[in-house]
């Protein structure tokens, strides 16, 4: 991944995950379960939950076993490492939320070939130490679930006028037919996460921006020479 | 639901049934544009027309042939065995990634030795098919819709020649948008969301006209 130095302590490299290199909205990754369960926040909610577990566990799990695994055999492993973790989340799932696990059982399963999941192991787990993985597979997992409660949100409350089932705005908008039913359909979910992207990304612009005329005046021609090679 | 009493190979309407199939899988439950699978190489390797195509066409050959594999594995290997209290509901997602991890890992290295031109137009692509969601993804919805044998190698079609239809629209109209001038914040993957959004709502349009 760009932008992650190699060695990285736990503190360090959670609140990248959450924030600088954020797996969804900096990186655009694993967003295929983000855009499918999104309509429902109580669904998105539970998948949450599995691709966090999913996420810490098989990155602790590869860090613990890096020096024994070849390298020809390394994507092999961390996939299977990844699908016994993702079995006990659907295993859960099917157990306690049947109802909704009828929904996003595919999407569970999913979770395996996950962007994140693979590109955490990857990139930071085959190379450092247990406790730091952990954070960081953890980290990724925050950051993913924090972006997509925010597209899950707008959906619902958009599409349906719920807040997890509770009907927020339910009567009003059936009085005035004011649901918007493309937020419930696919297009919605990339329309919404697309705005997200572009917000994050607003917000850096802005902030670079105001920080950039902040520098002293003092060398602008050293600047001016970091920045001509781009 | 047509699909209520599959007829069995060689009854007639069985070529129908393939073609609802084959339909379905394409363009009404697109696996990319309503499914939203295989998103990250769709995004990442949707920026030259070429690339998209390689990449197209190596998804295609890959679904179909390990949803046909998979298919295969699970009603005749792990059906069988629920009738021995073992948990085949959980059991497919890791034999069905085994499948796919190998039949990629053999087949780069078949495509390696058999043509050096094909392994530089598909090679590359190879290995970053193993986790692309829409591989496995395939195979899971295939069983979820009860598919087997030639229906399921039919869908695995559809759903690689779907997702593959997508990828190369998107292409060509990233190609064109080399041109235009998009807001700073919105280039890159936002821009490219929304017109996966635009795309999505003209496939929106099929759903419905046949039900699988």
């Amino acid at each position: 991944m760009p932008g992650v130095p190699e060695q990285l302590g736990p503190r360090k490299a959670l609140l990248t995950q959450l924030w600088v290199e954020n797996p969804v909205s900096r990186q655009v990754l694993g967003i295929c379960s983000a855009l499918a369960v999104t309509n429902r926040m109580f669904n998105t909610l539970l998948m949450c939950g599995g691709l966090i577990w999913a996420t810490s566990m098989s990155a602790l799990t590869l860090s613990l076993m890096r020096n024994w695994v070849p390298k020809r055999v390394r994507i092999m492993v961390s996939v299977l490492i990844a699908a016994v973790f993702v079995i006990v989340v659907d295993i859960v799932f099917r157990a306690y939320f049947t109802e909704v696990h009828k929904d996003i059982a595919a999407y569970v399963g999913l979770i395996i070939t996950n962007c994140i999941v693979l590109g955490r192991m990857e990139a930071f787990s085959g190379k450092n130490p247990p406790l730091a993985s952990l954070a960081d597979g953890f980290g990724a997992g925050m950051g993913y679930s924090f972006m997509l409660m925010a597209v899950a949100t707008v959906r619902e409350v958009m599409g349906f006028g719920t807040v997890f089932g509770y009907p927020l705005l339910k009567g009003f908008m059936e009085a005035h037919q004011a649901q918007w039913v493309i937020m419930i359909m696919p297009p919605g979910a990339f329309f919404v996460l697309a705005i997200l992207v572009w917000l994050v990304r607003w917000i850096d612009l802005k902030r670079a921006a105001a920080k950039a005329p902040a520098e002293p005046p003092a060398a602008p021609g050293a600047r001016r020479e970091q920045e001509a090679p781009k | 639901m047509i699909l209520a009493q599959p007829p069995t190979e060689l009854q007639p309407g069985f070529a129908a049934t393939l073609l609802v199939i084959l339909v379905s899988a394409t363009f009404t439950e697109n696996i990319l544009l309503t499914r939203f699978l295989g998103m990250c190489p769709f995004l990442s390797i949707s920026r030259q027309l070429k690339s998209a195509v390689g990449m197209g066409l190596a998804v295609v050959f890959v679904t179909t042939c390990t949803c046909f594999l998979n298919a295969t594995l699970y009603w005749y290997v792990l059906e069988p065995l629920k009738a021995y209290h073992i948990p085949a509901e959980s059991l497919k997602l890791i034999l069905f990634i085994v499948v796919i991890a190998a039949f990629v890992q053999l087949m780069e290295m078949l495509i390696e030795r058999i043509s050096i031109g094909l392994y530089f137009a598909l090679g590359i692509f190879l290995p970053l098919i193993t986790v692309n969601c829409a591989i496995l993804g395939a195979s899971l919805f295939m069983i979820n819709k009860d598919l087997h044998g030639l229906s399921a190698l039919v869908y695995g079609f559809g759903a690689g020649l779907g997702w593959m239809i997508a990828i190369v629209l998107m292409a060509g109209i990233r190609q064109r948008l080399k041109r235009s001038k998009v807001p700073a914040a919105l280039e890159g993957p936002g821009i490219t969301l929304i017109i996966a959004g635009i795309m999505a709502m003209a496939f929106v349009i099929f759903q419905g006209m046949i039900k699988l």
